[in-house]
């Protein structure tokens, strides 16, 4: 008898008279229960699973300054962004303001929309009608290098 | 239904998503090696800067008008091609990637089209910035002139139109030039305005017969699909100027390697002298695979690779080495595989390109093509194959205006000023 291994499925196949071996095997013949571990292989962990929802939509971007410091964002950080979140009061958002672009947090009202620094020696900047602004994506993690 | 979903000055908009102050502005794409100028942004265009415009014979209209200029950044329009026909399968699982900015859908079924075509929209909009135009309608011929319109009024129509009713056909119809028809051809073109043929209504007139015998039974399929009676299904290939296909759906499904290195060696090959019988050469290629999604028991697996080419080129040999390293990346073994395809995309006249030999590929080339051309005609089928060759040589392109590979590279991602502001 010839054990050979096709894909997942073992099979076992009638061989050439006189010519009888055996194959190393490493699933799929067993006497007693299969190996529980068999299942759950080649499933490493993956940051790219974990923090990329679809990466279809996910862009990324670095932090240049400090002006969001207070919600964990340092200068050199690396962001990841997600555009097909959307935007809401209280999300930190990449935005495109003044010809730039920079990540603040979104703080919506009746009236207008703020761009709020976490920084006491920033100001909030007021998004005016004399003023364009483009909410670009929603950041969803931050990785930091130490 | 079907939709087609184009996106609106592709190149340019690409540029405009990671650099919205571009936006607005007029912007010209240049080609490989900064000598002409291959895509533009509307605003560019209504400046007057034609299509293949050498760079130095317009460089002081573009300082005077200020138009920006960008280096081809194919990495980068790769890749937002990617994602926009990966975000089209979220509306339904039959895509057909027509060209590096364009796919057909077939839509599922809804009672409400002007919503599905809104959302597309928006969707793709949100999810990658690039603007795209949304034609829907019961054909795929209809859906292109649907396209036409969504794109020539995109105030009026929101940037999608739907073609829903016997009514709107008709009025579609008597107002699309015969030039206009998708696919209709110069050659077709000429003959009809002869017989004093001016609209698509026009051509659906006349008899079934003179239309077989004068443009084939692909203008006769293109006429049933103005009609409004599907006759172009989502595989059929028809030429495009922006990309050339091969792609296939297999009589049975496998999973073997080397089988499948064979099919894109020949799907390469096929494509490559299409592209030479155009006289053209190519930038970018996209090989794709996908399994047999009507078996839902068995895996279900997709996968498309788009790789830049180091120079344009219109070899055989190099696109088959380019489609066999991308169909190394994306090969998944196990997977029963029912249709896969090679699609040359950025294209430019072979001619245009000449004359900066030095910086493309082994002049060699060029006469073992047209020989292996001359060959196979004569001989019918294609009797000079390739066997596996490494002929790679690359040279440092000018690009002199290049963007950052702002996806494809982690050095070259956008950064967020938190100094002054």
């Amino acid at each position: 008898m010839k054990v050979e291994t096709n894909d997942n499925i073992a099979s076992i196949q009638k061989v050439k008279q006189g010519n009888i071996y055996l194959e190393f095997v490493d699933e799929g013949i067993s006497a007693g229960f299969p190996s529980p571990a068999d299942d759950f292989k080649n499933k490493r962990i993956s940051l790219d699973e974990e923090l990329v929802k679809d990466k279809n939509t996910t862009y990324y971007a670095r932090v240049s300054g400090e002006s969001m410091i207070g919600a964990g964002l340092d200068n050199n950080d690396l962001l990841v962004i997600d555009k097909s979140i959307t935007p809401k009061d209280g999300k930190i958002a990449v935005c495109y303001v003044d010809g730039e672009f920079t990540v603040k947090r979104l703080k919506i009202t009746k009236e207008c929309v703020f761009l709020m620094p976490e920084n006491d020696n920033y100001k909030p900047i007021k998004v005016t009608k004399d003023k364009q602004l483009l909410i670009w994506g929603i950041v969803t993690y931050v990785i930091k290098k130490l | 239904m079907y939709a087609i979903i184009d996106c609106n000055s592709f190149f340019a908009s690409c540029e405009r998503a990671f650099n919205p102050e571009l936006i607005d502005k007029p912007l010209a794409i240049l080609s490989n090696n900064d000598g002409c100028v291959i895509a533009r942004s509307s605003e560019a265009k209504a400046l007057g800067i034609p299509m293949g415009a050498p760079l130095f014979k317009y460089k002081e209209i573009i300082t005077e008008k200020n138009i920006q200029i960008r280096s081809s950044n194919y990495s980068l329009y790769g890749d937002m091609s990617e994602r926009v026909m990966k975000l089209l399968e979220t509306f339904s699982p039959d895509v057909e990637v027509y060209s590096i900015d364009e796919a057909f859908l077939k839509l599922p079924k809804t009672d409400d089209y002007q919503k599905v075509g809104h959302t597309i929209k928006n969707y793709i909009y949100q999810c990658t910035g690039i603007p795209v135009s949304v034609g829907i309608a019961h054909t795929k011929a209809l859906s292109k002139a649907a396209n036409n319109i969504a794109k020539k009024f995109p105030e009026k129509t929101n940037g999608y139109y739907v073609i829903d009713t016997e009514a709107k056909r008709l009025k579609l119809l008597k107002w699309l030039p015969i030039k206009d028809i998708w696919g209709i051809g110069r050659g077709n073109t000429q003959r009809l305005q002869n017989k004093g043929v001016y609209t698509a209504y026009e051509f659906t007139k006349l008899t079934d017969d003179w239309v077989k015998r004068n443009m084939s039974i692909v203008g006769l399929r293109l006429k049933k699909d103005l009609e409004g009676e599907p006759t172009i299904q989502l595989e059929d290939e028809l030429q495009n100027k922006k990309a050339i296909a091969t792609t296939r759906s297999f009589e049975f499904t496998f999973s073997d390697k080397e089988n499948m290195k064979e099919r894109i060696a020949t799907f390469a090959s096929r494509c490559s002298e299409k592209l030479r019988m155009q006289e053209c050469s190519c930038n970018v290629i996209m090989v794709y695979l996908k399994s047999d999604r009507n078996k839902r028991t068995e895996s279900q697996y997709r996968a498309s690779r788009v790789l830049t080419l180091p120079y344009a080129t219109n070899s055989t040999l190099t696109i088959n080495q380019f489609a066999q390293k991308a169909l190394n990346e994306i090969f998944k073994p196990g997977i029963k595989y029912k249709r896969a395809g090679v699609i040359l995309m950025g294209l430019i006249k072979t001619n245009a390109l000449q004359l900066d030999l030095f910086q493309n590929e082994d002049p060699k080339h060029l006469k073992l093509m047209s020989a292996m051309d001359t060959l196979n005609e004569k001989y019918r089928g294609r009797k000079i194959k390739m066997a596996n060759q490494d002929l790679q040589r690359t040279w440092k392109m000018r690009q002199a205006h290049l963007s950052p590979e702002y996806t494809t590279k982690f050095s070259d991602i956008i950064t967020l000023n938190c100094h002054t502001i």
